[in-house]
């Protein structure tokens, strides 16, 4: 019944479920105090208002080849403070690492300083045009150059591109560098295996295949790392490459790394490291001291670059010496006392892969992770990835008697649980993790690594008080408890109940897809911006 | 140090809860070999606000900012006036310290303004479906020739002469690792390219930008019937996103899918980045789509909401059969782009199109009007080509040192060939002044 898409539910007015907020908090207008129900900009707009006041234009004959643009383009007419309201509301709908604890495991949501934004905006800084003479922007080379030099030393590697977006255009990078440094030797032809762990994050398959790669998996053994023997047994001379994230997506630490490399270089491969999780060893291990060829570094999640609703991120790749040839256009070099960028052209003394974006990379989130890292220092980062580790033991020794942890011993940075302890309760992972939202929580990543059944991957990060962690853990002791009881599957099915939305619809999104406003689709019977207009 | 909560006391109790000694033996997994007993040598240690402030002052210092001098530089990235809400607005922290909203109960706000801005890009574009957004222009111009690809099963692409050279080189660098050929006309500043008679039945796709690198406006309705006869698709890229509020938009024209770099509708110049790719296609295409979309649907309680969808053709899903690698959008700038382009709606969107012209026509008037310089352009939006007397590199560098930002020597962006040593492109947004086009129009005067 709470799950029935029949819209009278969700009327006003109309008849209660029992476990439906809707009806028990009816209000007029369909908000509930802070939570404001708001339209599409579409459904607001006027002809005649305008959030922005322009000049006349001068009047000049068209110079555009007879193909001016006739007809009305659709868009809304806002004024000002209804845009101002509009974002506003919208804002107050969402979670936030601003708001607490966001455990969502594999994703890093650290805090986000300010003055990382305040440096980006700095007149001289985010205003600057990308190809203007490089005598007017050798400040920024500089800054670029600095990022390069703290990455290289904390992982102990001699180069990085610093241009991919984000973290799988550096997969993307780091993959090409490969393939170029096995086409150089002439064989990239024969070697058209990649092995990647089943609990690998979904980009690195796909970035394989993309590049024509076969993926083949390798197994994990019980202790949830890679079974060094099955690893062994699939090196021959067809394989290009590993791409292993480490600390693994379990988040453990691959205890046989340096045997796992080692392996990989005899068998003539190239080792490619998923660097997502490198905010648990930043400052206490160098991947460049772990035989790792090539590194992609998610300046969102170690470095701390807002995550931004998902994105814009950025994916500077570390690459050894055996690939540093390799690394696309463009790179910075210091000549003299000149800073100067290498692009398309320059003379290379190695031989480029290309490119893979316009211009010079995230600008903005290289200045953001600089003023990040020259916050914390060479100490404070050693103490990030320490704060970090900790606050997961914590989190998983508080709760491994009332739920179950994925695998003995210590976890690094993430503490990953499977599903058992739900066993028999009705409740499921997604219900735990729906029923964290009414406690105040953005939930666990759900459901990965795909290796663990109804995976809950926590990870605190090293942002969270005591005291708000030792809150969180209550919450989900209580939960598991609760759960636990063997008669609150229903209730678990009802959540969440008091966020901005209940459960949505998903399988409907997807069956009739409505990808966009148009006018012939208004609000959704039940939708009390309908009722509202009624 | 300011960031970090836990306390020594709070760190002693935290291990003793674990049962460990200290944290340490939570490292211990790491190898001994790999494990590193203290801070790596040779860094500087914690730094206060202030002093990381200063730093930056520092490096911002060495750099002439645009709004210190005379400035017209574009060939791919426009420095506009943004209003002060929408950096406001994307400064909320719900905004900007949420991630990918997998949780959409409680990520509607992100949800929303994402499909608000699919709507929008749809509409600008004159196209059917959009999605979340990619990194950028210039990676989504190599993620349409994929996609192309994919839909014609072919695996030829022809690349405009007109296209951004850097545009070119990332789907050249694509074309060679992913494996098909993308075959590049040779550059064409003179807006003079037919490609039709290329056009044949193994074509995946032809990619083409309006206006042109060059500046060049251009009707491609002609190339699309003859992309359409021969099974291949029309890839319009367009990297002024404010010329879509004057010319006639791609859809009209017949591109089966259009790459837009959004950067100068709410996203300062940044550098280079992050910027905010628009992505639009056909209805029919959608499911060849890469990057997220979000689409509309009821919760429980019969109320509209908004979730991410399609997600079968994506990597967390589909792994190595995922139409892209791509995990993440471009969030926070497409925020921006539909914050300003809210503000601006029709009539201030339009206006901002018809503002940007005008100031080029002015400024391409009084730069043609120099002894020996030609202006190549029969038609541009807000920028546009002059062969200059001499090579224009000196000269840009010339007038550098004067602080006159004056544009981009072609020869930046195509170094290997000399045809285009002497042209520069000019770009003039509703940003010019006569304080600006003055000293420029005399600074080239005294350098030519």
């Amino acid at each position: 019944m709470v799950q029935s898409l029949d819209r009278s539910q969700g009327r006003i007015g109309g008849a209660a479920a029992d476990t439906s907020v809707a009806s028990a908090a009816a209000t007029f207008t369909g908000n509930r105090a802070l939570q404001i129900e708001e339209p599409l900009i579409f459904e607001m707009g006027q002809a005649g208002r305008c959030g922005v006041d322009l000049p006349e234009p001068t009047k000049v004959k068209d110079r555009l080849n007879g193909l001016r643009r006739s007809g009305e383009i659709g868009l809304p007419g806002l004024s000002e403070p209804q845009v101002v309201q509009h974002y506003t509301r919208l804002s107050q709908k969402n979670y936030a690492i601003d708001m607490g604890v966001y455990s969502l495991g594999s994703c890093t949501m650290k805090h986000n300083p300010r003055i990382n934004e305040k440096v980006a905006r700095l007149p001289g800084i985010g205003d600057l045009h990308p190809l203007q003479p490089v005598s007017t922007v050798q400040g920024a080379l500089e800054l670029i150059d600095r990022l390069a030099h703290w990455l290289k030393t904390l992982t102990g590697m001699p180069a990085v591109a610093m241009s991919p977006a984000a973290g799988a255009h550096g997969e993307m990078c780091g993959m090409m560098a490969i393939a170029a440094a096995l086409e150089a030797r002439g064989e990239r032809a024969r070697r058209k295996v990649v092995l990647a762990p089943e609990s690998a994050h979904g980009t690195n398959p796909a970035t394989a295949a993309a590049l024509g790669f076969i993926v083949k998996p390798i197994p994990a053994n019980e202790r949830g790392r890679v079974d060094l023997a099955a690893l062994k047994a699939a090196l021959g001379p067809d394989v290009a490459a590993i791409m292993l994230t480490n600390p693994n997506t379990c988040g453990l630490f691959e205890s046989e790394i340096v045997e796992i490399s080692k392996a990989v270089h005899e068998a003539g491969a190239f080792f490619y490291c998923d660097g997502a999780n490198f905010n648990a060893i930043v400052g206490r291990v160098r991947p460049g001291d772990l035989g790792v060829d090539c590194m992609h570094i998610n300046l969102h999640k170690t470095f701390s670059t807002p995550h931004g609703g998902g994105g814009p991120g950025a994916g500077p790749v570390v690459l050894s010496a055996a690939l540093a040839p390799y690394a696309p256009y463009p790179w910075i070099v210091k000549d003299g006392e000149e800073w100067r960028i290498a692009e398309e052209g320059t003379k290379a003394e190695g031989a480029p892969l290309g490119r893979l974006k316009a211009f010079h990379g995230q600008m903005g989130m290289f200045t953001r992770a600089l003023a990040y890292i020259m916050s914390h220092g060479a100490d404070g980062l050693r103490q990030v990835a320490e704060d970090a580790v900790l606050s997961a033991n914590y989190v998983m020794a508080s709760l491994k008697d009332v739920m179950s942890p994925a695998f003995e011993g210590p976890c690094m940075h993430e503490a990953l649980f499977d599903d058992s302890f739900l066993k028999d309760t009705g409740v499921s992972t997604l219900d735990f993790a729906k029923a964290m939202i009414d406690e105040g929580y953005h939930p666990m990543t759900m459901y990965f690594p795909l290796v663990v059944h109804g995976a809950m991957l926590i990870e605190p990060t090293e942002s969270q008080a005591k005291e708000d962690l030792d809150l969180f853990i209550a919450a989900l002791r209580s939960l598991a408890e609760r759960a636990k009881t063997g008669n609150a599957a229903e209730a678990f099915k009802a959540a969440p109940r008091f966020a901005p939305r209940r459960r949505l619809d998903e399988t409907l999104a997807a069956r009739k897809p409505v990808l966009r406003w148009r006018p012939s689709n208004n609000p959704p019977e039940g939708d009390p911006m309908k009722q509202a207009a009624e | 140090m300011r960031y970090l909560p836990l306390t020594e006391a709070d760190r002693r109790n935290m291990l003793s809860v674990i049962g460990a000694k200290s944290v340490d033996e939570l490292f211990k997994d790491v190898p001994q070999s790999a494990r590193l007993p203290a801070k790596i040598a040779g860094l500087p240690d914690h730094q206060g606000e202030l002093e990381v402030e200063r730093a930056f002052q520092a490096y911002a210092a060495k750099n002439v900012s645009p709004s210190s001098a005379p400035f017209f530089i574009g060939a791919g990235a426009y420095r506009h006036h943004v209003p002060s809400t929408v950096d406001y607005m994307i400064q909320r922290g719900e905004f900007l310290t949420s991630y990918t909203p997998y949780q959409p109960e409680i990520t509607q706000g992100t949800l929303q303004y994402l499909f608000e801005f699919q709507t929008q890009v749809s509409l600008l574009t004159g196209m059917e479906v959009a999605n979340a957004s990619m990194y950028d222009g210039s990676t989504g111009a190599s993620e349409a020739v994929l996609m192309a690809n994919r839909i014609t099963r072919r695996h030829k692409a022809l690349i405009s002469g007109g296209l951004h050279p850097q545009y070119r080189r990332i789907i050249e660098t694509t074309a060679h690792w992913e494996g098909f050929s993308a075959l590049a006309a040779k550059a064409d500043p003179e807006g003079l390219e037919d490609l039709i008679a290329q056009v044949d039945k193994e074509t995946s796709c032809v990619v083409v930008q309006n206006p042109s690198f060059f500046g060049h406006v251009r009707d491609f309705s002609q190339l699309s019937a003859a992309c359409h006869a021969a099974g291949a698709l029309l890839i319009v890229v367009v990297t002024e996103v404010v010329s879509l509020g004057l010319i006639k938009p791609p859809g009209e024209m017949g591109a089966d899918i259009v790459v837009c770099e959004g950067q100068s509708i709410g996203n300062g110049l940044g550098f280079g980045g992050p910027y905010v790719g628009l992505f639009a296609t056909r209805d029919k295409y959608v499911r060849q789509m890469p990057g997220r979309l979000v689409g509309e649907t009821v919760d429980a309680d019969g109320k509209r909401g908004f979730v991410l969808t399609l997600s079968t053709r994506e990597q967390h899903i589909r792994r190595e059969k995922a139409t892209s690698n791509i995990c993440t959008n471009a969030g926070l700038c497409a925020l921006a782009f539909t914050v300003h382009l809210t503000l601006l709606g029709e009539a201030g969107f339009r206006r901002l199109a018809e503002l940007n012209h005008a100031k080029a026509s002015e400024l391409a008037d009084r730069v043609s009007s120099l002894p020996g310089v030609k202006l190549l352009n029969d038609s541009f939006f807000n920028e546009f080509t002059v062969r200059l007397p001499k090579r224009a590199a000196p000269v840009v560098e010339a007038l550098a040192a004067k602080r006159i930002l004056a544009g981009v020597p072609v020869s930046r962006l195509i170094p290997d060939d000399p045809a285009v040593d002497n042209l520069l492109l000019l770009a003039a947004t509703e940003t010019a002044t006569e304080q600006g086009m003055g000293p420029l129009v005399a600074g080239l005067k005294e350098v030519l």
